[in-house]
Formats: structure tokens, C-alpha cells, sequence
């Protein structure tokens, strides 16, 4: 029979104090380790979708809302601006490369996005199956898309007005799915390309259907362009130039992400505090059971001590005890952790932004060693009255 | 054999005690007897090796025990010697199997299940295995304490006391498990009581 048994038998006996005791320490590390993961899921998928991206602009409004709604495909957008203007701006000679977006609708939540062959390119996308769009009301979907909606190469569907719901379909034009993309562990796994004239033709009055749609790009309208510079210079002329000369304005990708994470960090701040104040609690309780644990176990350790225990066996004894519920509770956080963020993605209505529980960060090793930590601080001063009981003094005592 | 020679201890406010000079021979059994205060538990801590005498030498088959580093005395006293105190202090935690099984894997020994289920009979507390301390009577718990002391085979076999919380028909038996037990597992017997009821029971006496 060795220590870990024993103590692990301890603390089988004190099964309620035990449990409340790991419950504590799993709570705090439960949350932060859903913080860690939470932010560190967030920031990556922020960060790869606007990998390429340098500026966007489009319609005046709120910068952060035209990037949530023009890179991330989350927010609604700000607005239209006019083909004419857009196509100005996109020969630009600071422009290296510019993409334009036509968005306004959806299928089955997943956003269509009117846009031409330079998106294939900004995104570096692959294709799985089949072809990209190449005429009027063909598409190419993401491959969540394709999983979500098991639509086949060759399957026709109908794009709903709005970005979100279904109830108002555009019943007149169905779409053709032309290919579908290999997961690109971005963004685009959850929409729908297509060309911009199918999302012109989708919205043109009824009596319009059997006309030529030839017409130059400049009568219409478009959401916004996706622009990378030609070279770095360009970030302190280029967006003063749109958001000044035009009626449109220009949005920068990275400032915004900064400052939407700014917005949110005050929330993950408080937050990672109330974990720590709850971790600080456990290690309290840990201690005090201990502590409290030590009056009665004083007989037990000196009855030891004559049986042959040395001191630091039954110092490694205490500690032990202090560690398992600390560590165990560590383990049983982390678990929480991934499960309760499983299931938080599980609910998640934006599939864009989907977090998922079965992602490990190296933060979590650290939390394992707080845990470590909080076991050692709250049983060493218990563990070191081992070395004070009075093994004759405690055993003649008539008790 | 234990020798114990020349010993003296003094506590922080009390006089000096000085213990007459005392051999017992491998399987003899002794009383230890004196009023209390007389220095009794204190003979005996000393001799179990839990309390350093100021002066003198206790020789457990040659060995002089504090001379032995102190984590060295500790396994030399789990293996060598057994202790029944007043009370069983049986650790509430375990079963009773356990609780004796401890004694053999804190003094560093192998656990020898055989042994454990013998002694356990003989002590007629067999069916009591998987019972936890708290599950049983007191005169049993003693006897549990009797088995765990024996479980090593120890030299000797030290009992502080253990009749005084027991009725007659308990302390009783309990003497007779102890001279017994001693006797079939080859130890010397020390027990130090002022317990009437002890005194016919066992011939050699060594007074404080």
C-alpha cells in the first residue's frame, strides 16, 4: 500500500469536503481555459480571414460594421456604392489587386456572394469538385456549405432575399452549383460564389427577366471592394484619398479588428479576474479542509510515525492529498472547458464564427501547473505540522 | 534481547527520572509497573524509540537504536518492534485488512496476505476484513491493534495501558491474546500497567 492509495482512500472518506473542493478548482480553470480558447479561436479566425486583405471600401456607416459584414460575413452591411465609383477606384495605381462584392443574399444561412475570379485568387482557393462559377447563376460553394446542405454538383437552389432567413425567395431564378471548394479552414467554407450579374439578376424587377444584361457594370451597384496595395506606402494616402474624395469610405481590416478586440478584451478581462478569485478560493478551501483535517489526522500521523513512517513520507502523505484534489480539479476544468465550448459552438447561430471545443491551446499546460501550484501553496503548511506532532506526547494523550 | 542501561530523562519543568538497569531475554514476558507519573509511558517511548533519553543506551538485539539515523530508527521500529496503545488508533480511512496491512508497507516490508488473514483468525476477527474501525466494538478495535502489532513478527511486543478502558471480561482477553500471541509469535512482552487485574496474569515484574 503506498501514499498515493492512502491519501486517495482520505480523501474517499471525506467525499463531500473532497468534491466541493475539486468543483472550486475546476470552475476557475474551466472558465479560463474557455477564455484561452475562446479568444485565442476568435483571434485566429480573424486573423486568417483578413490575411490578404489590406483595405475595404464601401458604403459610409460604421468602419468595423463594413468589415464584420465585407471580410468576416457576419454584420449586415453598411450600404451600396455605385459600380461607377467602385471601378474608378479599382484602377487605381496604387492598387495592386481589387475584388468587388455583391452581397444581399442567402441560402439556408449561408451567405451568396456576387464577385469575380479576383476572389479566387485573394483567397487562394482550391476546388474539390466540379468547376468555378463561369456564367450567369452558376455558383461554387464552400465545402461547409456543401456539407450542411448535402447540394450536389448540379443541384439547382433558390437564394432567399436577406442575409439570414428564408422566408422571402427569389422563386424566379435558380441557382446551378458549378463546383464545390476544398475546406479552407476560413471564411469561405460557409458561402456561396457566384458571379455579380447572377446577383443583379436576382433582383431586377420581374418584367426586366427577358432583357439583356450586357450593360456595363457602371449603372449598378455594388456592396463593397476588398483591395490589396501595391506597396505599404499606400496605408496613409490611400484610405485619407477614398475616405475624403468619395462618398465612400475605406475601412482598414487590422485597425478594426484591434479595436473590435479592445471593445471586447474590457469583458475577457473581468472575466479572467473572477477565474483567478475563484482559483484563490479553491486554493482557501483546499487549505482549510487540510488544516482542519490535520486536528483529527494528528493521531492518524503519529500511529504512522510508529509503525515505521519516516517524517517526509508523511509530509509527501499530506501534500499528496492536496495535490490530487488540485490536479483532479484541473483535469475536470479543462474538460468542462472544451465541453461547455463544444456546446456553446453547438448553439452558435453564425456559422462563420464557429468555436469548437476540440482545440487545444498550450495556455491549458499552464493551467495543469497552477493547478500544481495552487496544491502546493494550500498544503504545505498543513504538510509541515507532520513535522511538529509529538508522536509519544500525542499517543499517551487519553484522546 | 533488550538491554536498557543506564537511562535518564528530564522534562522542561519536572525532575530528572533515572530507569534501573534492565535485560529481557528473547520471549520473556514482563510487567511494567509504577503509580502514575512514575515515568512509566515515558520508559516506554523511550524504548520503542520514539523519545531520545538524555543519557544511557537501549540495545534491541545489539542494535543501539539511537545511534540509527532518524529515518533508519523509523523502519528499525516498524520492523522490530510492535505497539499497543490504550487506545486501538486505527486509521478510520481504511478497512481493517488494511489497517494491519499498513504496518507491514510503512516499515518498509512486503505485504504478506496470509499472514495478515491468520493473524486476523486467530484474533477471531476474520469476517471483520472488509469492516471499516468505526464498524466495530471497542474490545475488537484492541484487537485489532493487537494484530497490527504483531504483523511484522517483531522482537518485541510493547502494550501501554491496554486494559484500562476495558471491562473485566474484555481486559481478560485481552491479556490472554497478548501473552498468547507473544508467545506464538516468538516476542518478548512488555506491558505496562497499574491494572490489578493484569498482575497474577503475568510472573516477572519490573518496578518504577
Amino acid at each position: 500500500m503506498n501514499i498515493l492509495k492512502l491519501s486517495t482512500k482520505n480523501l474517499l472518506r471525506n467525499k463531500l469536503t473532497t468534491f466541493l473542493n475539486i468543483i472550486l478548482v475546476a470552475f476557475g480553470v474551466a472558465i479560463l481555459s474557455i477564455l484561452f480558447l475562446a479568444s485565442t479561436q476568435i483571434g485566429n479566425k480573424l486573423e486568417r480571414n483578413a490575411r490578404d486583405i489590406d483595405l475595404v471600401v464601401g458604403a459610409k456607416g460604421s468602419p468595423l460594421q463594413l468589415i464584420l459584414s465585407s471580410i468576416y460575413h457576419i454584420d449586415f452591411p453598411t450600404g451600396n456604392i455605385p459600380a461607377k465609383d467602385a471601378l474608378e477606384l479599382m484602377q487605381n495605381p496604387m492598387v495592386k489587386r481589387a475584388v468587388p462584392l455583391a452581397l444581399g443574399d442567402n441560402y439556408e444561412g449561408h451567405r451568396i456572394v456576387g464577385t469575380d475570379s479576383g476572389f479566387v485568387s485573394l483567397y487562394d482557393l482550391k476546388l474539390g469538385n466540379g468547376k468555378f462559377w463561369a456564367k450567369d447563376l452558376e455558383a461554387t460553394i464552400g465545402s461547409t456549405v456543401a456539407a450542411e446542405s448535402k447540394l450536389k454538383i448540379g443541384d439547382k437552389f433558390f437564394g432567399a432575399h436577406g442575409l439570414s432567413d428564408a422566408s422571402d425567395e427569389h422563386k424566379q431564378h435558380a441557382y446551378t452549383v458549378s463546383g464545390i471548394l476544398q475546406p479552407q479552414g476560413n471564411v469561405t467554407d460557409n458561402l456561396i460564389l457566384t458571379n455579380i450579374g447572377s446577383v443583379y439578376k436576382m433582383h431586377e424587377p420581374e418584367h426586366d427577366e427577358n432583357e439583356k444584361h450586357h450593360e456595363e457594370i457602371n449603372n449598378k451597384e455594388i456592396t463593397s471592394i476588398l483591395i490589396q496595395y501595391r506597396s505599404p506606402m499606400s496605408v496613409v494616402i490611400f484610405p485619407r484619398m477614398v475616405n475624403q474624395s468619395t462618398n465612400m469610405q475605406a475601412a482598414s481590416p487590422a485597425m478594426e479588428s484591434a479595436r473590435l478586440f479592445s471593445l471586447i478584451g474590457v469583458g475577457i478581462e473581468t472575466l479572467k479576474w473572477f477565474a483567478i478569485l475563484i482559483m484563490a478560493i479553491s486554493a482557501l478551501s483546499v487549505f482549510i479542509s487540510l488544516y482542519n483535517a490535520m486536528k483529527e489526522k494528528k493521531y492518524d500521523l503519529a500511529v504512522m510515525r510508529c509503525l515505521g513512517a519516516s517524517k517526509p513520507k508523511l509530509f509527501f502523505l499530506v501534500m499528496i492529498e492536496g495535490l490530487l484534489i488540485t490536479v483532479s480539479g484541473a483535469i475536470l476544468g479543462l474538460l468542462l472547458g472544451h465541453l461547455a465550448l463544444q456546446i456553446i459552438g453547438f448553439y452558435q447561430e453564425s456559422s462563420q464564427a464557429r468555436l469548437t471545443g476540440l482545440y487545444f491551446v498550450a495556455d491549458e499546460l499552464y493551467l495543469i501547473i497552477a493547478g500544481l501550484v495552487i496544491g502546493v501553496v494550500a498544503s504545505i503548511i498543513p504538510a509541515l505540522q507532520t513535522y511538529r506532532v509529538d508522536i509519544a506526547r500525542t499517543l499517551s494523550k487519553d484522546k | 534481547m533488550i538491554s536498557i542501561q543506564s537511562i535518564t530523562k528530564k522534562y522542561n519543568h519536572g525532575p530528572t527520572l533515572t530507569f534501573p538497569d534492565w535485560i529481557i531475554q528473547d520471549e520473556e514476558q514482563w510487567l511494567l509497573l509504577g503509580a502514575s507519573g512514575s515515568g512509566k509511558s515515558t520508559l516506554l517511548n523511550i524504548i520503542s524509540g520514539l523519545l531520545k533519553p538524555d543519557s544511557g543506551e537501549i540495545k534491541i538485539n545489539g542494535t543501539d537504536i539511537y545511534s540509527l539515523p532518524l529515518k533508519d530508527m523509523d523502519r528499525f521500529r516498524g520492523q522490530s518492534i510492535g505497539i499497543v496503545f490504550q487506545k486501538p488508533h486505527l486509521i478510520k480511512s481504511l478497512d481493517i485488512f488494511d489497517n494491519i496491512a499498513l504496518a507491514s508497507s510503512l516499515a518498509g516490508l512486503k505485504i504478506n496476505k496470509s499472514r495478515v488473514m491468520t493473524l486476523l483468525e486467530s484474533l477471531g476477527l476474520a469476517e471483520k476484513r472488509k469492516n471499516f474501525p468505526d464498524e466495530l466494538s471497542q474490545g475488537q478495535l484492541q484487537r485489532v491493534s493487537i494484530a497490527r502489532a504483531l504483523i511484522n513478527n517483531p522482537s518485541l511486543l510493547i502494550a501501554d495501558e491496554p486494559t484500562s478502558s476495558l471491562d473485566d471480561e474484555n481486559a481478560e482477553n485481552v491479556i490472554s491474546i497478548l501473552t498468547e500471541q507473544a508467545a506464538g509469535n516468538h516476542a518478548s512482552l512488555v506491558i505496562a500497567t497499574h491494572d490489578k487485574r493484569v498482575r497474577n496474569r503475568v510472573s516477572k515484574e519490573y518496578l518504577l
